[in-house]
Formats: C-alpha cells, sequence, structure tokens
C-alpha cells in the first residue's frame, strides 16, 4: 500500500509557556527597585557616558562598572514608530508610538511606548516623561508608558545615587506565553488518522525495509523518505521494562506500576506503554501483550497479556 | 585553472552546491523533516556525493518559531545520520552553520561539509515569536516585536536624510520585480506597498512570512574543482556583533558589518554582486552604506530576503544565491551578507570568488 496524501491536515492548539526566573545583577537590581521607588538610575561608562537602562558591564571595553546616578524622569524622543494596531502583551491597548527616548542627563536611549493622540502628535526630538505605573513592582513596566511633556531639561545634570534602596529587588519572573497551530505532516497525520479507527499503521523504509512506528517520515538511518504504509500488531511483545514507583503529577494511576517497550508485531523497533492487567511483579521480557482502549481513546491507554506462550528471545533480541 | 585571487586562509574553501525549497506562506502538510530532506537529496545530488561521504554536518534553525523543541534532532533524521555523523547545529541563521563548517574544514577535520538550515514560522506569529530574543530584563517584557523594531530603526534613518518612503517602495518594489526571475520566492512581481505596519514601515517595506530550507555543500582545494565546474570561494568570512541595548547604537549604521567585510577582504577589489540579508526595506539603506555598495553592484538579484524571509534559513540562501551566480558564470565577485537579531544587530560577511576565466 502506498501512502495516500492525507486526506485533510491535522491541527491542534498548541501553548508553549515558559516563566524564566531571572536573577539581576546590582546595577539591573539598583535600576528596576529604582523604577519600583520612583527614581530612574542610569550607570557611568568607562569613557563617563551616562547609560540609561544602565548596564553592568562596559560596552566598549567589557569593564565591570558600577557607578550609579540618577536622571531625569523627563527626556527627548531619539526616534519612534507609530503602533496602530497593538499587540497582545504590549504596554498600551490602544494605539502608541514606540519610542526611543534620552532621558534628560543620560547619553543613551531607553525603549517603551509613548501614549500620543495620533502619529501627527509625535516627533523626533519631541519632549516627553515618564507615567509611572499605579503598581509598580521592580520591573521594566513599572514605567507605564511616557506622555508627551512640555518642560525644559532640567538644569542641574545627573546626580550621584548610591544605589541603596529598602528591600531592593534581586530578581524578576520573566513571564512568556506564545501560541502556536500545530500541524503534525504528511507521516503523522496518517498515523493519527489511523489510531482514531484502533488501527497502528507504520511507514516502511524502501532502502532497508524497517518499519518505523509511528514513523516520521524518514529513516534516519538512510535518510530517505518512508513511503509504504504498513499496518502492524494489534499485539506485540515486551522487549524491556521498567517499574514505576513515582506517582506523576495529574496522572490517575497507582504505583508501582509498569512501564515497557512494546514490539508490535512487523514493527521494526520497539514503541512505549503502559502495561496493566497483570501484577507489576510478574511483567518480563518476551510477555506477548494486546492493546486496550478505553471508550474515546485517541490512543492505547494501556497494553495487557494476550494469554499466548512467551516469544523467544531470538524473536525480538533486534529490537532491545 | 589558478586557485582564489585573494585567499587569506590555510586552506581554499568553497561553495559547491547549494539547494532551496520554494519558500511558501504555510506547510501544514510537511513536518519539519519532510520539508527539510527534499533539499538535502538535491543539494547532495548535484555534488554525487552521499551523506555517509560528507565529512562534517552542521545545521541552523531555532525551536520557537515552530514552538518543537529539539526540531533539529527530527530533521536530522533527513540526513542519514548512521552510521554517527560528525554533526552540529546551531540556533541561528544558517550562515553561522556555515562559518562554523568553515572553520571545521579550516582546522583540517573535514574536507566537505553539509550545511542546512530552515523555518517554520506558519505555525506560530513570528512578530511575536522574536521578541523572545530581545534582552529578558528591559525588552521582552514590552514585547517590542521584529516590525516595531525595525520602523523605529527606518524613522532614525528618515530623521538622518539617509532616506524616504518612495526611496523605500522603490527597493521593494525592485527586489520584488528581480524575484520574477526566482522561482523559489514567496512574493514576485508587483506587490502592493499597503497600509503602515508599524509606521513608517508599510506592508511592502516587510518581508513575507514563511516556511523554506536551504542547504549547500563546502569543499576544500582540489576537491571542489572535482565536485563543482566553477566553484565558489570563500576568499573571505567573518562576523560582528553590536551592543545589545539599542539605545545604545547607533541604528543608522553597521560597523559590525563594515569591520566584518574588511576582515573578509570585501574592499580589497570590487564585487560585481551583493546579496544582503536585509528584511525590511530600510535595511538595505544601512548595508549599502556600510559596504560601501556603488550602483555597479548588481544588489539582490534573488529579491533578497523582501521576496523570500524563512526565519533561520534567508541568511545561509544569500551566500548561497551568491555562489549560484559564480557556478553559473553571473558572477565573478560577490559579497554575500547575513543578519541576525533586532535592527542588524550581528551581521555575517563573506566574499566569494569564482576561479579567472
Amino acid at each position: 500500500m502506498t501512502a495516500a496524501s492525507p486526506p485533510e491536515v491535522l491541527r491542534a492548539p498548541l501553548v508553549v509557556e515558559f516563566p524564566f526566573t531571572r536573577s539581576l545583577g546590582p546595577v539591573q537590581s539598583a535600576f528596576l527597585t529604582g523604577l519600583r521607588d520612583g527614581v530612574v538610575l542610569g550607570v557611568k561608562t568607562s569613557d563617563g557616558r551616562v547609560a540609561v537602562p544602565p548596564v553592568e558591564y562596559d560596552p566598549v571595553t567589557s569593564e565591570e562598572i558600577r557607578e550609579l546616578v540618577e536622571v531625569a524622569a523627563t527626556g527627548t524622543v531619539t526616534t519612534w514608530a507609530w503602533n496602530d494596531r497593538p499587540r497582545p502583551q504590549q504596554p498600551l491597548g490602544t494605539p502608541f508610538a514606540w519610542v526611543l527616548v534620552k532621558l534628560d542627563g543620560a547619553d543613551t536611549a531607553l525603549l517603551h511606548a509613548l501614549d500620543a493622540p495620533g502619529p501627527d502628535a509625535v516627533r523626533t526630538g519631541m519632549r516627553v516623561r515618564v507615567r509611572w505605573a499605579a503598581e509598580r513592582t521592580g520591573a521594566i513596566t513599572d514605567i507605564a508608558c511616557f506622555e508627551p511633556y512640555d518642560g525644559p531639561a532640567p538644569k542641574a545634570g545627573p546626580a550621584p545615587h548610591d544605589g541603596v534602596f529598602q528591600d531592593p529587588v534581586t530578581g524578576i519572573v520573566a513571564e512568556a506565553r506564545l501560541d502556536y497551530v500545530y500541524s503534525p505532516g504528511r507521516a503523522q497525520t496518517a498515523y493519527i488518522n489511523a489510531l482514531s479507527e484502533q488501527r497502528t499503521v507504520g511507514e516502511r523504509c524502501p532502502s532497508c525495509h524497517k518499519v518505523y512506528v509511528p514513523p516520521r517520515g524518514a529513516c534516519p538511518t538512510c535518510g530517505v523518505a518512508t513511503t509504504d504504509q504498513v499496518e502492524v500488531g494489534p499485539a506485540g511483545t515486551v522487549t524491556t521494562f521498567c517499574i514505576v514507583n513515582i506517582k506523576a503529577k495529574n496522572l490517575d494511576i497507582e504505583v508501582p506500576y509498569v512501564y515497557a517497550h512494546i514490539a508490535l508485531d512487523g514493527a521494526g523497533l520497539a514503541l512505549h506503554g503502559r502495561i496493566g492487567g497483570i501484577p507489576y511483579d510478574q511483567v518480563r521480557m518476551g510477555l506477548r501483550v494486546e492493546p486496550v482502549w478505553t471508550e474515546g481513546g485517541r490512543y492505547p491507554d494501556h497494553y495487557r497479556p494476550t494469554g499466548e506462550p512467551d516469544a523467544d528471545y531470538d524473536a525480538y533480541k533486534e529490537l532491545i | 585553472m589558478t586557485g582564489p585571487r585573494t585567499s587569506r586562509y590555510a586552506r581554499d574553501v568553497a561553495v559547491v552546491a547549494f539547494a532551496q525549497s520554494d519558500h511558501l506562506r504555510r506547510t501544514d502538510e510537511l513536518s519539519e523533516v519532510e520539508m527539510v530532506m527534499p533539499v538535502l537529496h538535491q543539494v547532495l545530488a548535484a555534488t554525487g556525493l552521499k551523506a555517509g561521504e560528507i565529512g562534517f554536518t552542521c545545521s541552523g534553525s531555532s525551536d520557537y518559531l515552530a514552538g518543537r523543541a529539539f526540531s533539529f534532532t527530527m530533521t536530522l533524521d533527513g540526513v542519514g545520520a548512521w552510521p554517527p555523523i560528525s554533526e552540529s547545529h546551531v540556533e541561528m541563521d544558517g550562515a553561522w552553520a556555515l562559518y562554523e563548517a568553515w572553520v571545521k574544514i579550516q582546522t583540517g577535520e573535514a574536507d566537505t561539509a553539509l550545511v542546512y538550515s530552515y523555518g517554520k514560522s506558519s505555525p506560530g506569529s513570528v512578530r511575536d515569536v522574536l521578541t523572545r530574543q530581545l534582552d529578558p530584563y528591559y525588552l521582552a517584557p514590552l514585547w517590542p516585536d521584529s516590525v516595531a523594531l525595525a520602523a523605529l530603526q527606518a524613522q532614525a534613518l528618515v530623521d538622518a536624510g539617509e532616506t524616504d518612503e518612495p526611496a523605500l517602495a522603490a527597493i521593494a518594489a525592485r527586489s520584488r520585480a528581480d524575484a520574477g526571475a526566482n522561482p523559489h520566492a514567496q512574493l514576485r512581481g508587483a506587490v502592493p506597498q499597503g497600509d503602515y505596519q508599524v509606521r513608517p514601515l508599510r506592508t511592502g517595506d516587510c518581508p513575507p512570512v514563511g516556511d523554506g530550507v536551504a542547504a549547500v555543500v563546502l569543499a576544500a582545494g582540489d576537491l571542489a574543482r572535482q565536485l563543482c565546474d566553477r566553484p565558489a570561494w570563500i576568499t573571505g568570512i567573518d562576523h560582528r556583533i553590536e551592543a545589545h541595548g539599542l539605545g545604545l547604537r547607533d541604528l543608522t549604521d553597521s560597523p559590525s558589518t563594515r569591520i566584518a567585510a574588511q576582515r573578509a577582504g570585501l574592499f580589497d577589489a570590487p564585487v560585481d554582486t551583493a546579496e544582503l540579508h536585509a528584511p525590511f526595506s530600510s535595511q538595505e539603506v544601512v548595508l549599502r552604506k556600510a559596504l560601501g555598495l556603488g550602483d555597479t553592484v548588481a544588489v539582490n538579484p534573488s529579491g533578497g530576503a523582501l521576496a523570500a524571509n524563512p526565519m533561520m534559513a534567508a541568511g545561509l540562501i544569500r551566500i548561497g544565491e551568491a555562489a549560484a551566480r559564480i557556478h553559473r558564470g553571473a558572477s565573478d565577485r560577490a559579497v554575500a551578507h547575513a543578519t541576525s537579531g533586532p535592527c542588524l544587530q550581528q551581521n555575517l560577511v563573506a566574499v566569494l570568488e569564482g576561479d579567472t576565466r
């Protein structure tokens, strides 16, 4: 049987979330704690410039830099870009301008959002000031955004600051969520479609004739497409197994239980599954098993003994 | 036959074959390995080499694009990596995979290399995905997307008098018109500039989002001549990175590109072709300046990244396209450029030359 084009492409939502907990260096810690307390700090670079937002190491010499100064919460736009359609999680839900702002007293610019009525109200060189967030935790989002500001720059330059605050912020949690729509491709689509009919379908390599279950579309040994669909099983042989003694989170299975590699009849490699219907300490290599499907299950819930005599070691030793 | 004219390295290494997929908005019917494998077969067939005869294999990709962990181990299935091959991977554009392979050949550890890279952006939202590569303290929490950051750079160029919207539109139009001759390109012919995506960048100033694959084979010395009628010798290659703070940089210039070009020997002799990895029209303005390209140079005759921008492959494609022009005698000395990160943060420059005719 030649692999046919899948009747339809399968799609499923895939959400990837990764809340990284990150520690802060001394300069970042002072800067973010300062934002929490309504103070903007910069750091003096080796050539005497003031970097805001501040960095831990000199961008030119890579020297450790620690000399902090307080700069103003007002500044000048150095470049901007009008964002008519804010995307989820961006600083403002209404149209706004992305801006790089050189704060008064700073020599480098900070990226943030500018709340303005429209693109005609924004220009490079315009004066802006920080709009502080109502609740501040020690994060760049403690600056809610910038807003237009008519006033001049303060006469005094940046003032030295010791960077010492009560209850300094020492870390941030960088939350992120990305949404995908996953499609499994030709070979895996055929596999999943067959499973919905409680059949297990692998694919054979045209070069080495090994049958891959589940198929991924390529023979990793030969580097060619697996082309011929082959129905395997339903019964198979336990090639090796382990006894699980630790209860998995969100998994309603009593421990101990057996998790096994099972070579389905006709398959060129073993897949894995749970063994049930037999005391855990009686599972053995060579045990013949068959899949057990639950109502509406999209794949076998587990495998149970068929009652056949055990397979001869020679019959499965190449599949361990 | 004479060797490469300006080689400065221990070994002469050339691009001897290049292949790429058609670049498409979606490839839902294909898994990543199903997408990659035909291109691997094609590039190997061009040299007559089998996977097992390749000295070193290096790939470039990013798991974030399709949201699949360790996706490169899946695509390695398409190489035929058994018995175990000498192999590596970079979570970068394939141009940097090529750099690693080139270094491997320079050390004498290998005489040939297979380099491939791919990006399947269609399952996710690449504008949002790319925010995750930014500084996690000061930038990532604001989710500034890739178009927004490029737009800040474009406005800085407009403010500096280096370009304006009509000039950017002309770059976009020229790129898509040139892509008319490139059967693999995603956007070809007349493409409307459209509305602002993030002002001042319009839809036409931005690259298409799509899925695609590229692969090249590298070979050293006489072997290169055996495998290819006119090898594209890599007579110089270098890459440089700028500070990650956008506000620390002059966004209207690209000193990293200029230094890489200098170290690659670009300025030693004129080039006739430049394949620039400028995903946004405004970035071509920056790169032309940094590389000192005059009007006599054919810039992005393939259409460039404005015609097809498969993430992680578009940079390698620039090297492949430049090499392919040398292979077919349409170029004698070409510069290829690849970029990574926001606003041309990291840049690789390669100079490619054909044997004198």
